[in-house]
């Protein structure tokens, strides 16, 4: 990629999570690490490119688990979050 | 990069649009709930649209890795109870920054790219994974209480110092030398995963929440480096927003706990032993009077810490707290930032036992409200309400803000035995003339006031 695309990629996007949390309630920080941490699961994006291109025994192995690690980060990430919210929502209709 | 079709260009694409609506949601209680299953969608369109990547191979393998991973995290996620949030937190997210160095690992096994830019972000990225995926697992040991003290080397600054410059001069090594030989990649990771290692041993289990916030944005990061590499936009996005927004929450953490980071990294609180010592007596009370005080009081504020948590004592307290209400009495819940294991933990522990909202209030609502108080009840808390924090330097808790619970007229601390809390500091506050002590696991002593009161009429 365009390095200095990338680099700009890079100054936006870390202001757009710096502006996202600056004005988070106390209460929602540790859903929103625990949601934060779901989202760079999507590594198991980049982890499933890493494996589809593995060659040699070496490179499958270390992509494999590179792949179940990042489906783990995804999905536990995704089950934690979404039940420390869904408790809010349940006090909010009461 | 190679040209990729449309649809998984626009797959990504659509998935990094989600997270971000999807964290914009999370940051507001209202909309938090849709927050995550929007990014959860942004996930799916991402892993689909990644499987249609012309030329992908070992797709057997990829499937049996995704569905062992995906689902064994799913089941233990959906099992895991409240009060052990924090350490899931950090085992999944020391998980994702193991998968960005594994990506780094895959890069340089194959000899990947020889362009400068590209390795310098691939070796960085695998540094800080791999350091995010041992010191992880560190933290989950510490507060899954696998590992139950601190471990401190010798000159352990030193030692940190040392390792953290042989990684990085082997990494240099690799970009100088690219593509690097098997040795000297095999050497770096070792020395980066042990890195991770010997830098969280011998960080104190109070100051867990800080790191574990500090390895998120660590993972972070990685998965934007490694995001670069691939030429991955929606890996660069989802991991600098989080590591912009992680580095931004962790250091919101810290600052409630008055530890720099910088403190909490070189310089770990020692336990026990340190600080003044204490003269004075405990003095005991019993449950009837503790509900009697309560009782009659105008205004009663409760504070809850970690220990009533691990009492699973919330449900009961809510149903003390509605009979006191029902008698007239006005009770507000105070909650410390750090109060439970990470900031916010204890708000969502009682909102899980149906605590409302508007009761519930943080350190700069409420600590002005002490002083009208006629019982300040401390519920499985100790650090946090400990006065030594604002008068004894040499205390290692000096200077963190604590609630002024010591200014109401009576204090009642339930608490299962005389020993410290988690920073192994005495607490001046239960030596006090209107500090009272109910002894006993919180769910027993809350039901046994529940009985009192009940009583009481």
């Amino acid at each position: 990629m365009d390095g200095m695309l990338a680099l700009y990629i890079f100054m936006l996007a870390a202001f757009t999570g710096y502006e996202i949390i600056a004005k988070v309630p106390v209460i929602l920080h540790t859903p929103l690490m625990s949601g934060s941490n779901f989202i760079h699961g999507v590594v198991v994006v980049g982890a499933m490119i890493a494996l589809g291109g593995a060659e040699t025994v070496v490179e499958q192995a270390i992509g494999f688990f590179a792949v179940a690690l990042g489906a783990a980060n995804a999905a536990g990430g995704y089950v934690v979050t979404e039940r420390m919210l869904g408790m809010f929502k349940k006090k909010e209709g009461a | 990069m190679m040209t990729l079709p449309i649809y998984v260009q626009g797959a990504w694409f659509l998935g990094a649009l989600l997270f971000i609506f999807g964290l914009k949601g999370m940051s507001s209680p209202a909309t938090a709930r849709r927050g995550i299953v929007v990014a959860g969608y942004g996930m799916l369109v991402a892993v689909a649209g990644t499987f249609l990547v012309p030329g992908l191979q070992n797709l057997a393998l990829m499937l049996v890795a995704l569905v062992l991973g995906g689902a064994g995290a799913w089941i233990s996620g959906q099992r895991v109870k409240m009060t052990d949030m924090p350490q899931m937190v950090a085992i999944y997210n020391g998980m994702g920054g193991g998968a960005a160095a594994g990506i780094a690992a895959v890069e340089f096994a194959r000899g990947g790219s020889h362009h400068t830019i590209t390795v310098v972000l691939a070796v960085i990225g695998a540094l800080i994974g791999a350091v995010s995926f041992t010191g992880s697992c560190v933290a989950w040991a510490k507060l899954q209480g696998v590992l139950k003290k601190a471990y401190r080397l010798p000159a352990q600054n030193a030692v940190n110092v040392v390792l953290a410059l042989a990684a990085v001069a082997l990494g240099v090594a690799m970009v100088v030398s690219a593509p690097a030989r098997p040795e000297l990649v095999v050497g770096f990771f070792a020395l980066a995963l042990l890195l991770g290692l010997v830098v969280t041993l011998p960080i104190g289990g109070a100051d867990m929440p800080v790191v574990i916030s500090l390895f998120n944005a660590f993972t972070g990061l990685a998965v934007g480096f490694e995001g670069y590499v691939l030429g991955n936009p929606a890996l660069i996005i989802a991991g600098i927003v989080v590591g912009a927004a992680g580095t931004l929450l962790t250091q919101l953490m810290a600052k409630a706990m008055n530890r720099p980071l910088s403190n909490i990294l070189f310089t770990p609180m020692v336990a026990a032993g340190s600080g003044e010592a204490i003269s004075g007596t405990m003095k005991e009370v019993g449950p009837i009077d503790a509900a009697a005080m309560m009782r009659y009081a105008a205004k009663v504020i409760i504070v809850p810490g970690y220990g009533m948590a691990v009492a699973h004592a919330q449900h009961k307290v809510w149903e003390m707290t509605e009979l006191l209400e029902e008698a007239g009495v006005e009770v507000k819940f105070a909650i410390h930032p750090v109060a439970g294991r990470m900031p916010g933990h204890m708000n969502v522990l009682l909102a899980e036992a149906g605590v409302p909202y508007d009761k519930i209030f943080d350190l700069d609502e409420i600590n002005g409200e002490f002083g009208q108080a006629d019982v300040a009840l401390i519920i499985g808390a100790n650090d946090v309400v400990n006065p030594t924090a604002r008068t004894d330097k040499s205390s290692p808790i000096y200077g963190m803000p604590i609630l002024n619970a010591d200014q109401a007229q009576n204090v009642i601390v339930i608490k299962r035995g005389k020993g410290t809390g988690y920073s192994g500091v005495e607490n001046a506050l239960f030596y006090t003339d209107n500090c009272r002590m109910l002894y006993g696991d919180a769910q027993p002593m809350a039901a046994e006031i529940i009985q009192h009161l009940k009583t009481m009429g």
